[in-house]
């Protein structure tokens, strides 16, 4: 008994030096979103090429909808944006903008300047949607469904790697779900009519 | 006894450190921010709201202290909520659905900061626990025994040959 005490300390060492050890490689900045699984929050912001335009959360439409926060002073917006190219030209996805906490003249003459990837991008120049969004710097992109629920969230750069590893499987997902429901829609629709 | 004096003046030094740190962790923090208040209590809350809400991006600093744009923004949120008569519950709240538990700097209890809460306590009862068996701990026989008389005598021997 006594000797198995003695090795107590060592197997907490061990303990709490894995522990330790895993926590080197854990990126801090990762932070569980709260918002995943919830509704997109309702805005009401005016669009960046166009500040008569009011936008809702309601013109977010599509089957997988990504929205993806960026600014003229964001460094990493600049890297992810031919990917962000590419991601609108596959079409697969609608990809909207969220322009935060910039200027709108700088923010347009950059669209202007490289490519306008976005289906439009809505003007934010507090940050309030942003707030609203949990967001706290740029980039970052969430991916929105069909119901207007955010099913995902990525803090960072997209790139190639990224796009693979995290984006594919979740927007994969999405197609699914969509195509079933599309099929039970007509399916009720076909039952409606026999009914008649 | 030396070690029961030694492991007094270890607890005493610890016990004086961790009060130095935690009178010096409660220097007044700064920031450029001019927001007005229309009265005492509603900026005594702004600044207790401030910091104990952690900013979500410079992770080792609460708002008030945050240069970052986002603190500022947040400092700006909460501001305004004061202003239109939030409660101090309903702010933190407001933060915690958009920032998750993460912008708490004094986290809730729930069964996942069990630990966090219970831990430290837990740890200093199991250290008081040892520290305590180690003291009543009787010294061995072997030492506390008198010479046998057989050693008497050899001792006895050794002195009288020198």
């Amino acid at each position: 008994m006594n000797k198995l005490i003695r090795f107590i300390p060592l197997v907490l060492f061990i303990a709490l030096g894995a522990v330790l050890y895993k926590g080197l490689f854990l990126n801090p900045q990762a932070l569980p979103s709260a918002l995943v699984g919830q509704k997109m929050p309702s805005f009401e912001l005016s669009q960046l090429t166009n500040s008569d335009r009011m936008l809702t959360e309601n013109d977010l439409k599509g089957n997988v909808v990504l929205l993806n926060v960026w600014g003229t002073w964001c460094v990493y917006c600049k890297y992810e944006h031919p990917y962000l190219v590419d991601i609108a030209k596959s079409g697969r996805v609608s990809l909207y903008g969220l322009n935060y906490k910039d200027d709108r003249q700088d923010a347009q003459q950059w669209l202007k300047d490289y490519e306008d990837p976005y289906g439009f991008s809505i003007f934010d120049p507090l940050g309030k949607l942003g707030i609203e969004l949990g967001v706290t710097a740029a980039p970052e992109t969430f991916v929105i469904d069909q119901h207007g629920m955010i099913r995902m969230k990525h803090v960072g750069p997209i790139d190639s790697k990224v796009w693979q590893e995290k984006f594919l499987p979740v927007i994969e997902l999405l197609e699914q779900e969509a195509t079933s429901t599309k099929v039970s829609n007509t399916m009720t629709m076909n039952k409606g009519e026999y009914d008649v | 006894m030396m070690f029961k004096q030694l492991s007094f003046i270890l607890i005493i030094s610890f016990v004086t450190l961790t009060a130095t740190l935690l009178v010096s962790a409660d220097v007044q923090a700064f920031n450029s921010d001019t927001y007005t208040f229309a009265d005492e209590v509603t900026e005594k809350r702004y600044q207790a709201l401030t910091k104990e809400l952690r900013c979500p991006k410079c992770q080792n600093q609460n708002l008030a202290d945050s240069n970052s744009p986002i603190a500022a923004d947040l400092r700006r949120e909460v501001y305004e909520l004061l202003m239109q008569g939030k409660a101090d519950s309903e702010i933190v709240d407001f933060m915690v659905k958009r920032y998750g538990d993460f912008v708490l700097y004094r986290p809730r209890v729930s069964t996942m900061t069990y630990v966090l809460w219970f831990g430290p306590a837990l740890l200093l009862l199991i250290g008081v626990i040892v520290v305590v068996m180690i003291l009543r701990k009787k010294p061995s026989k072997k030492s506390q025994q008198a010479m046998s008389s057989e050693q008497k005598d050899k001792l006895a021997q050794i002195l009288k040959d020198k």
